[in-house]
């Protein structure tokens, strides 16, 4: 879908470069994936009302968390009859990876702490993706751009899905759910081909850990325990 | 407050803080070469894990279906250097006709 641009990555070549294109750049690349996120957000404001939680409870939690993944643990467990501490606990778990990213991010991001806390809202898992560069490189620019049309498009399908009943296993039927798990694996393509043996490695052990882990780890805990493969960059030079 | 809101406050406040621990911990200075090593790794580590989880997780256990399907004719798109969101496409497409005529 596009080339890395220019790599802005490091802080001092970044704020050499700070103009508006890429910001553009990223919210260019991030639509395909706010449409895909529009129709998901329905699908969740669609399964919300049939839970009863009103109106305005569901467009509240997209507009303040804007998590696909957190939304759906909590509409999972609470619809399911479990407890609050269990739904809280599934999210959080589920959006733990945000650590380990924003970690990733963070020497390319601005200004001081409460900036970069602020500017590390802005990270979800498609758009840190798309920023992403080789050799561990992020633009930051490209990053927020690509945050938010998706942002707004999760919004207005939260809305739309709690006033509008649509089916919820349409987004099933259309084949929506592959979307991501289909971008994922064409970036991790691309780190494959750039990347060296080590980035190979870490690849298949987080493959190996998260697969072993699915069928007996709640879910979240696989991917935030197949982060741990990422530690063989211990045992030498990254590529 | 009603269960539901508990939640919501909660997920909203966690999921704030996780996203702003990275950044406040990781920036502002540089940090050891090995810390680095151990960062660049982390992205095809996690998109490994997300590709395995979200292709093959089920409900607490590995399944085999047309998702695989969809993600397979992706990496095979991308393989032959087509474009990412062309391979993404393909794997809608290819999911919803196997799950059509599955």
């Amino acid at each position: 879908m596009h080339r890395p641009l220019t790599i802005t990555g490091a802080r001092k070549i970044n704020t050499a470069g700070r103009g508006s294109e890429g910001y553009l750049a990223g919210v260019r690349a991030g639509l395909p994936f706010a449409l895909v996120e529009g129709l998901v957000a329905i699908s969740f404001g669609a399964l919300a009302s049939s839970l009863g939680w009103g109106v305005l409870a569901p467009i509240v939690f997209s507009v303040t968390t804007f998590s696909p993944a957190a939304q759906f643990a909590v509409a999972a467990v609470l619809g399911a009859g479990g407890g609050v501490f269990a739904a809280i606990a599934a999210a959080v778990l589920l959006n733990a990876r945000f650590l380990p990213m924003g970690m990733g991010v963070a020497p390319f991001l601005e200004g001081g702490p409460l900036r970069r806390a602020l500017e590390g809202q802005t990270i979800l898992t498609p758009s840190w993706a798309l920023a992403s560069r080789s050799g561990g490189r992020f633009d930051r620019a490209f990053m927020i751009g690509a945050t938010l049309p998706q942002y707004v498009a999760w919004t207005a399908g939260t809305v739309v899905g709690v006033l509008a009943d649509f089916g919820v296993g349409d987004v099933e039927r259309l084949g929506l759910d592959v979307i991501f798990p289909a971008f994922f694996l064409a970036l991790l393509m691309r780190e494959l081909r750039s990347g060296g043996k080590l980035t190979i490695a870490s690849a298949a052990i987080a493959a190996a850990l998260a697969g072993a882990l699915v069928p007996i780890a709640p879910p979240g805990v696989p991917v935030l325990a197949a982060c741990g493969a990422a530690l063989l960059g211990l045992k030498g030079r990254s590529s | 407050m009603s269960p539901l809101w508990v939640a919501i406050v909660a997920v909203t406040l966690a999921n704030a803080a996780i996203k702003a621990a990275g950044p406040i911990l990781a920036g502002g200075r540089e940090l050891p070469p090995r810390v680095n090593a151990v960062i660049a790794l982390l992205t095809p580590a996690l998109l490994t894990a997300l590709v395995v989880t979200e292709t093959f997780g089920g409900d607490g256990h590995l399944v085999l279906d047309e998702r695989a399907l969809g993600v397979g004719v992706a990496a095979v798109a991308v393989a032959l250097r087509a474009p990412v969101l062309l391979a993404v496409v393909l794997a809608a497409l290819v999911t919803a006709l196997a799950r059509l005529l599955g």
